[in-house]
């Protein structure tokens, strides 16, 4: 499914090495990229298939990557080197749970790795968040949509479980890679212009100086106008869950669960984890008494709501690590127990 | 100057165009530059300057595109073949080759550089073996000889304790996608004339679609060797050149040199 969204958005190069659980796209992409004239290479490694990425986006094509958790790890370094040569590219992570080589089933625990940069340097990935198919569709032209408008890699953040996911999915309209606005920064022969070199190491610190102001510029730039996120019934809740992915639809269907049952409960979803809608879940907080945070960790998304939320309103915690991935019901218990204060599912956090 | 006749010049010996009227940063006697000239100079012959694109590697040429007149790519350190190979993949008829020291190409990325060629992917890689890791001050590199002093082999390399020097041209040769691989030395007039041929006909290869080729490159670095540029010479002539025989180590392009 994002296979065929990534080639329906124009991308014409895929690299990546097997791992469990997103093997699926790899080998859809195996024959359908060659079928639009495309690139696909199983690399030898993750760190071979993201640097084929920096080359192929370089050359001019839109390119993508993906892996789970533990591959994502060693794709980090190439992406920090997109990031400070400016080039676009879409990267998916299939999260599982870890650390190390942990399990092959559904995680969110990768949430600090994609948002706070995960490889060496001052730089930001933005990260888009879909909670299913439909939105995995539309999500993969806008991955691809950003990272061209900003010279930026883009991380897709799912877990295991949307990646065993089938719906029924409507596709965008198909791009055209040759309808592309042109790339003026791409390598291709110096015929008829200045040779362009593309590279990261700036020796000199005044420079390198105002390369980070430049980039900082940029995450400005898309925290102003690429900020995404989706509410459900907050208007009137006394309650809000906050829950991003797989967990903003188990926490729905909780929420479906209670409903007339007790105080309102609304949903806060995320889109874009980075940038992260911190003013946005910051003025809903005004009007509500408490945010209920709900996802597949030990507690990572949960400092981002903190720093939005602050004593605005009581903060409560359900995480659940591992690769366990809680039912409708047991979210419920957690709304209960935030309404009631029992203390018996989750627990309040301090601020 | 009026009556006398005007001389007549004619230029016999230039720049290339493909190299730019920079200053290099390397050492005096190091064999990086003289690998430039004869990488631009092959190109320039080659008319391919337009349609080139190369990826130097993290090391001493991590500045090679201050140096070269055409479209560059820096890698992370080691990665400058599978970089290429997507680089390659998506202009096909652009001419793409890799500059490589011995730890980027043979420690850190031998993965990378064993199965872009066993790939056959159409590259062309210049690799640049001084036995040392010389930016970072001379460690020992994967190529260093057993008995030589490196700043992390005191007393020098010991086969037991640091391993044997790694001769990964030869170990290239056995995968079926690398068409040639000579290896060559920048020690004399006479073997930089031969490391031109060489590297011209690596080049070749590539242009005419036969698959990956590789030409090492036995260069001084006499900063880290501690020697004079004289003694850096006969040193790979007559040490170097033991552990690391020159001549062709596999060629199946059927070309007539």
């Amino acid at each position: 499914m994002l296979g065929e969204a990534a080639v329906l958005a124009g991308c014409r190069f895929y690299a990546g090495y097997p791992i469990t659980p997103q093997n699926e796209l790899p080998e859809y992409l195996s024959g359908r990229l060659p079928q639009v004239g495309g690139t696909f290479i199983q690399g030898e490694s993750e760190i071979a298939s993201i640097n084929m990425i920096i080359g192929a986006t370089a050359a001019g094509a839109r390119a993508m990557t993906s892996s789970s958790s533990p591959g994502i790890s060693l794709k980090q370094e190439g992406i920090s080197y997109l990031a400070g040569m400016e080039l676009p590219a879409v990267i998916a992570n299939t999260m599982r749970g870890g650390p190390g080589l942990g399990n092959i089933a559904p995680s969110a625990a990768d949430y600090f790795q994609a948002t706070r940069g995960g490889g060496h340097g001052d730089y930001r990935t933005p990260v888009l968040a879909p909670s299913g198919c439909q939105e995995l569709a539309e999500m993969t032209f806008l991955a691809f949509d950003i990272a061209d408008k900003y010279r930026t890699p883009v991380m897709i953040l799912g877990d295991g479980m949307m990646g065993q996911t089938m719906e029924p999915v409507v596709f965008p309209d198909p791009i055209d890679p040759k309808d592309l606005p042109r790339r003026d920064y791409i390598l291709d022969g110096c015929k008829g212009r200045e040779p362009r070199a593309i590279y990261s190491m700036i020796l000199d610190i005044n420079l390198m100086y105002q390369h980070n102001l430049k980039l900082l510029e940029k995450y400005e730039q898309i925290t102003a106008n690429e900020t995404r996120w989706d509410t459900v019934g907050t208007d009137g809740a006394e309650i809000v869950v906050v829950a991003y992915g797989t967990a903003a639809r188990i926490a729905e269907s909780a929420i479906e669960e209670l409903a007339g049952r007790g105080p309102k409960i609304g949903l806060f979803r995320p889109i874009t984890l980075w940038p992260f809608p911190t003013k946005q879940l910051r003025s809903l907080s005004e009007n509500v008494s408490k945010i209920a945070v709900f996802e597949f960790s030990a507690g990572q998304m949960l400092e981002d709501v903190i720093m939005s939320v602050g004593d605005r309103a009581e903060i409560y915690f359900y995480g659940v690590p591992g690769g366990i991935v809680p039912t409708p019901a047991e979210v419920a218990g957690f709304l209960s127990s935030v309404n009631s204060g029992d203390g018996k599912v989750g627990r309040r956090i301090e601020v | 100057m009026s009556g006398e006749p005007a001389l007549k010049y004619e230029k016999v010996f230039g720049r290339p165009e493909s190299l730019k009227d920079n200053y290099t940063h390397y050492c005096p006697g190091c064999g990086h530059s003289i690998a430039h000239r004869l990488v631009a100079e092959c190109i320039d012959e080659l008319g391919l300057r337009e349609k080139t694109i190369g990826v130097p590697p993290v090391g001493c040429a991590v500045l090679a595109y201050n140096y070269f007149n055409f479209d560059m790519i820096e890698a992370p350190h080691g990665r400058p073949l599978a970089l290429a190979t997507g680089i390659k993949r998506t202009v096909p008829d652009k001419f793409v080759f890799t500059y490589q020291g011995d730890g980027d190409l043979a420690a850190i990325g031998t993965a990378e550089t064993i199965h872009a060629a066993n790939r056959g992917e159409r590259i062309s890689t210049v690799f640049i073996n001084n036995a040392i890791y010389g930016m970072t001050g001379g460690q020992m590199a994967p190529t260093t000889l057993l008995g030589q002093e490196a700043t992390t082999t005191p007393g020098g390399r010991d086969a037991r304790y640091h391993g044997q020097p790694i001769d990964i041209s030869r170990m290239l040769a056995v995968c079926d996608g690398v068409v040639y691989i000579e290896r060559c030395s920048l020690s004399g007039v006479k073997q930089i004339r031969s490391a031109k041929r060489a590297i011209k006909k690596a080049f070749r290869c590539q242009l005419d679609d036969l698959g990956f080729a590789l030409v090492e490159l036995l260069s001084p670095c006499p900063t880290n060797w501690k020697m004079s540029p004289k003694q850096a010479w006969e040193w790979v002539n007559k040490v170097m050149v033991n552990t690391y025989p020159l001549g062709v180590i596999k060629d199946t392009t059927g070309y007539e040199d």
